[in-house]
């Protein structure tokens, strides 16, 4: 049947033109709406947005399947980018930061405050301070310390400095070098902090007096400041828990990247490698600080790791708690040098902290 | 210059395998290592798919920028190649990588690494002479004018490889003889009915 429309009814046609333009604005809703369950139920769903999203979850599940021998990795890692944007916005900058600010600082406190020297003469007499053993042990960790520290610093930053100034070839056996100490000397190191940090434990229980030895900055800045102090002051006692702390996670998380043999999977050793570099450069950085107090910072510091030996004058004012115990143990220098030759290096002088 | 991508077109993609025996005889990849890998989703289920993968060359690769001695290096067709002179095995391209590509040798004790062998896009690496750049990195078939051996080899030609414009073409082309309406990917479950995976089993 078919029917001619009149003209009159023309009138309806901007009408058909207004609903036909607001109806366009719905158009992709209504075609969403299309019976979408009996397509789903008659459809294989091929490479769909969840598929994707169980891609980017780095999920493997099940049925997952690698057709690569003995790898379980997934199909996307999701976590080396997140690895690398850390690692080259964050961690190398701060590295960088930490170490060379340190130096900064420690010139800068040199050139304005300048060295910490004995408020008194010395008396010439000697207290045993650190015995064989534990100088034995703090130079062996120190000397690995500072080829870890290097070479650590190598790999962070070496591209960037060496490898234009030597060149391939020498580049090449540095950095092979540089992997090798690393990786070996490592594990060495942290068996000998272990057993120095055992051997050192009952020298650093926090006491009450330490808090003020904080306080009063120990002593670092200002003729005749010296806050009260054990045999340990609180910033070796600083040091030494930093070390039980961060240096223990440095090793832990250097081993799970040393030892690649024993499963952890690739997420574990990306965050090892987070963990190390952070707390490695950190204690890089406070190691620098440990390094100028022992060395130029403290008049009378030094000899008593070389020697074993501290001047009792040293000793009262640094250390005065320690002093008063062992006071009546101090031998005159003429005194060590006889007994130096008659027994090589045997020392029998107890010690006490 | 062209810009060298690989493609794998994982509604096309049987699970051969092919690609990862023509990888390993073309390159005569040492043993333990596979350059190319195929994965699986959901395997034995409707929604079953499988891509092979191996390095995607990427342009911003993330191996290159974690490297701590520039082994790795990207050519101006953007294949990214690796030194085997200058790798230390510390395994930082592995955990930066995507795709899993980067492998290593597991010749000494305790599984230190060897040097990191990875996809050369069949594009050897730096060496001497053509004898040692095989016998370190494999075939060089891009000097040769050819393409990777994988993606030549492929039965379904799931796997493409050459200029990155002219692949994409390839695949535009597919995706618009399929009939999919958003693209390539679409979770339009009309598209997917049409799709080469699909399971007669489920038609209602």
């Amino acid at each position: 049947m078919r029917t001619t429309t009149p003209w009159w009814a023309l009138w309806r046609l901007p009408l058909l033109m207004l609903a036909l333009v607001v109806s366009l604005g719905f158009a992709q809703f209504a075609l969403a709406q299309a019976d979408p369950e009996r397509e789903a139920a008659t459809a294989v769903p091929a490479v769909d947005a969840d598929i994707w999203r169980q891609i980017e979850s780095g999920e493997t599940g099940p049925n997952y399947r690698s057709s690569r021998f003995g790898s379980d990795y997934n199909l996307i890692n999701t976590v080396g980018e997140t690895w690398r944007q850390l690692r080259e916005r964050w961690v190398s900058p701060f590295g960088v930061i930490a170490v060379v600010g340190m130096i900064v600082l420690i010139a800068l406190f040199y050139l304005l405050v300048g060295r910490k020297k004995l408020d008194e003469p010395r008396t010439g007499r000697k207290l045993l301070r650190w015995p064989l053993m534990v100088r034995s042990l703090h130079w062996t960790v120190a000397t690995l310390f500072i080829l870890l520290a290097l070479t650590g610093l190598n790999l962070a930053y070496g591209k960037a400095v060496f490898r234009p100034v030597f060149g391939d070839g020498f580049w090449a056996a540095m950095m092979s070098g540089t992997k090798l100490i690393h990786n070996y000397l490592g594990p060495l190191f942290g068996i000998l902090l272990v057993i120095m940090l055992l051997r050192l434990l009952a020298d650093n229980i926090p006491r009450k007096h330490d808090l003020a030895w904080f306080a009063k900055g120990g002593g670092l800045v200002g003729k005749g400041v010296h806050p009260d102090a054990g045999f340990a002051n609180g910033g070796e006692k600083l040091w030494y828990w930093l070390l039980a702390t961060a240096g223990i996670a440095v090793i832990v998380s250097g081993l799970v990247m040393d030892f690649p043999n024993f499963g952890q999977a690739r997420d574990t050793m990306i965050w090892a490698n987070i963990i190390h570099a952070v707390g490695a450069f950190g204690l890089t950085a406070v190691a620098l600080g440990h390094i100028y107090i022992g060395t130029l910072g403290t008049e009378g510091s030094f000899e008593g790791m070389a020697s074993g030996y501290v001047d009792e004058t040293w000793a009262k004012e640094h250390h005065n708690l320690w002093y008063e115990e062992v006071k009546d143990q101090a031998v005159s220098e003429e005194q060590l040098e006889a007994n130096r030759t008659s027994s090589q290096g045997d020392e029998p002088a107890p010690r006490s902290g | 210059m062209a810009t060298m991508k690989f493609m794998c077109d994982a509604e096309r993609c049987i699970e051969c395998n092919g690609c990862v025996t023509a990888c390993k005889n073309a390159n005569e990849v040492e043993w333990g290592i596979q350059r190319r890998r195929v994965v699986t989703l959901n395997d034995g289920e409707p929604s079953e798919v499988s891509i092979s993968v191996a390095c995607m060359h990427c342009d911003d690769a993330p191996c290159i920028a974690v490297c701590p001695t520039e082994t790795l290096f990207q050519r101006d067709d953007g294949i990214v190649l690796h030194d085997k002179d200058l790798c230390i095995g510390c395994g930082y391209c592995l955990y930066a990588c995507p795709f899993g590509a980067p492998q290593f040798p597991k010749e000494n004790a305790f599984g230190e690494r060897g040097k990191m062998d990875k996809c050369t896009f069949c594009a050897g690496g730096p060496a001497e002479t053509a004898e040692e750049e095989y016998q370190k990195y494999g075939a060089n078939r891009i000097a040769e004018g050819k393409l990777p051996l994988c993606a030549e080899m492929c039965s379904t030609k799931a796997l493409l490889a050459g200029d990155a414009q002219e692949v994409a073409d390839i695949f535009r082309q597919r995706v618009v003889q399929r009939g999919h309406e958003d693209g390539g990917w679409s979770g339009n479950p009309r598209a997917d009915a049409d799709s080469l995976a699909y399971d007669a089993t489920q038609q209602g």
